[in-house]
């Protein structure tokens, strides 16, 4: 499903069996994504308004352990 | 329309070589791993709509080779395939020839040629990757390996689960890796490095050395200066000659040695390139332009063997990183197919490796630049170090501080100057202290 598809407010989670905290989301969208002190991920800001919708799919696509992802 | 038509169709597209060309019918992509599968994505991505096809050597599909050195041996087993099967043809269209690798590239013709037969092309992705160094003196013995591929993490799985004593030449981040998962495993390790400073291309020589203590922290024997002058076998079991028993070292030592794993670096996989008329590198790497075009219009390259110019570091460089080859492959990808505009390519190069549980973190570039400890201590395995060139930090090292990395990285994508970089660890230490310096920022 493309990330305009259906309605619904958009959002990006993380699998935390996934994540090991690389930091390349936080890379892509700072706005978005910060790896804490204990090297966990923080979602700083879950919805993906419109305008930042380019830099969260490159969080995504350039995840390393595939471990983010668009939710509605 | 059929091949000579989508040649002289008209075109869309001008190259950096001033040159119109033709739109794109059939791209083939050589080299099915990490660049090659980005490559088939970043082309449909961008709205190409031609035929696809993706080479590769190996029977496997597509999957990852960080985890072969990392997560294979401790936990996980099933090969880190990207994608489901099935999704190349329904969710990207495209035909995989799988099992065989391409042997020539012809320019002339437009084509590559695997199993002895042409494949032609409109426009070409080269992701051949890197080959380990062997040394062939060594190399038909059993326990003998490299690791590049599945099936040499398999091997090296089986050595750990029996814990055997393995012994590693090359202290680079692939023997370490191997020697951390092996020391985890119970077995004994001995490392076998050449020079006097390990790492120090990655990292510069003296945060190489420093962060070689963590082996012997580990229980893991690490002799620098050192190479193997024999290795003793006994008959081995089959045809592929004798199984390895022991190394012999350069100081006389004896190293009982069940696997030796060969860990000395990889060279970009472009011998079969020789006679196409492509410009390689001494180190074997193509030489491309920002756009990752080679010297031959229409044939691109992505991840190990891409030599070019990265200008947001001021160099030409080549990398053999996963991010590097990730970005890489959807940019070569999309730029050949030609359907988008045609983008380049420029990064703060970055790679990550987990050794005894700690975390080490580098972004940008090391060259000899003796670096400065700007938070923690090396002593306590935590610490950031940057690195400066001229008037800017040009690199940044960090042990068990994931915070920081990412940070650092994008202060040197913007070019922020050495003073300026300085400033914001005074200013977070003078917070600490419960001191202000006004005008600075805060560590964030």
């Amino acid at each position: 499903m493309s990330a305009e598809a259906a309605g619904g407010t958009l959002k990006v989670e993380v699998d935390r069996t996934r994540c090991i905290g690389l930091g390349l989301c936080e890379a892509a969208s700072p706005k978005h994504f910060e790896v804490g002190e204990d090297g966990k991920l923080i979602i700083l800001q879950s919805v993906v308004d419109s305008g930042d919708l380019s830099e969260v799919e490159e969080a995504v696509e350039s995840c390393p352990t595939n471990a983010l992802r668009f939710v509605r | 329309m059929t091949e000579a038509d989508a040649r002289t169709a008209p075109s869309r597209d001008e190259s950096l070589h001033g040159e119109t060309r033709p739109a794109v019918k059939r791209l083939v992509i050589v080299g099915a791993s990490l660049a090659g599968m980005k490559a088939v994505e970043g082309a449909r991505k961008s709205g190409f709509a031609g035929e696809i096809v993706l080479i590769g050597d190996e029977q496997h599909f597509p999957y990852d080779r960080p985890p072969l050195s990392k997560r294979f041996l401790d936990d996980e087993r099933d090969v880190p395939y990207f994608r489901e099967h099935t999704s190349y043809v329904e969710d990207l269209d495209a035909t995989l020839l799988l099992g065989s690798p391409a042997t020539a590239l012809r320019p002339a013709d437009k084509t590559v040629i695997v199993s002895g037969r042409p494949v032609p092309y409109d426009a070409l992705v080269i992701a051949t990757g890197a080959s380990p160094r062997v040394m062939p003196q060594w190399a038909g013995m059993q326990g003998v390996v490299t690791l590049r591929r599945f099936a040499d993490a398999v091997t090296i799985r089986g050595a750990l689960d029996a814990q055997k004593n393995v012994t590693i030449i090359g202290a680079g981040f692939i023997g370490a890796e191997i020697a951390s998962a092996a020391r985890k495993s119970g077995c004994s390790v001995t490392i076998v490095e050449a020079t006097e400073t390990p790492l120090a291309r990655a990292v510069g020589p003296e945060m190489g050395i420093e962060l070689s203590k963590m082996h012997e922290k580990n229980g893991t024997a690490l002799y620098c200066g050192v190479t193997v002058s024999a290795v003793n076998g006994g008959a081995g079991g089959g045809a592929s000659g004798d199984r390895v028993e022991s190394v012999e070292l350069s100081d006389g030592r004896v190293v009982p040695t069940d696997l030796l794993l060969v860990s000395i670096g990889a060279s970009p996989a472009t011998e079969w390139l020789r006679d196409s008329g492509l410009e390689i590198t001494p180190d074997g790497g193509i030489v491309c332009d920002a756009t990752l075009e080679t010297s031959i219009p229409g044939i691109y390259a992505a991840g190990d063997v891409v030599h070019w110019p990265n200008a947001i570091m001021d160099t030409t460089m080549r990398l053999e990183h996963w991010t590097s080859a990730n970005e890489q492959g959807a940019l070569a990808g999309k730029n050949a197919a030609g359907v988008a505009p045609t983008a380049t390519y420029e990064t703060v190069p970055y790679f990550w490796s987990d050794w005894y549980g700690n975390r080490i973190q580098f972004v940008g570039v090391a060259g000899t630049i003796v670096p400065h400890v700007v938070s923690g201590s090396i002593e306590s395995d935590k610490f950031v170090a940057l690195y400066q060139l001229g008037d800017r930090v040009v690199g940044a090292l960090a042990v068990n501080e994931p915070s920081r990395i990412m940070k650092e990285r994008r202060r040197i994508s913007q070019r922020t100057s050495w003073q300026e970089a300085l400033d914001v660890y005074a200013a977070a230490d003078a917070l600490a202290a419960g001191t202000v310096v006004a005008g600075a920022a805060v560590a964030g």
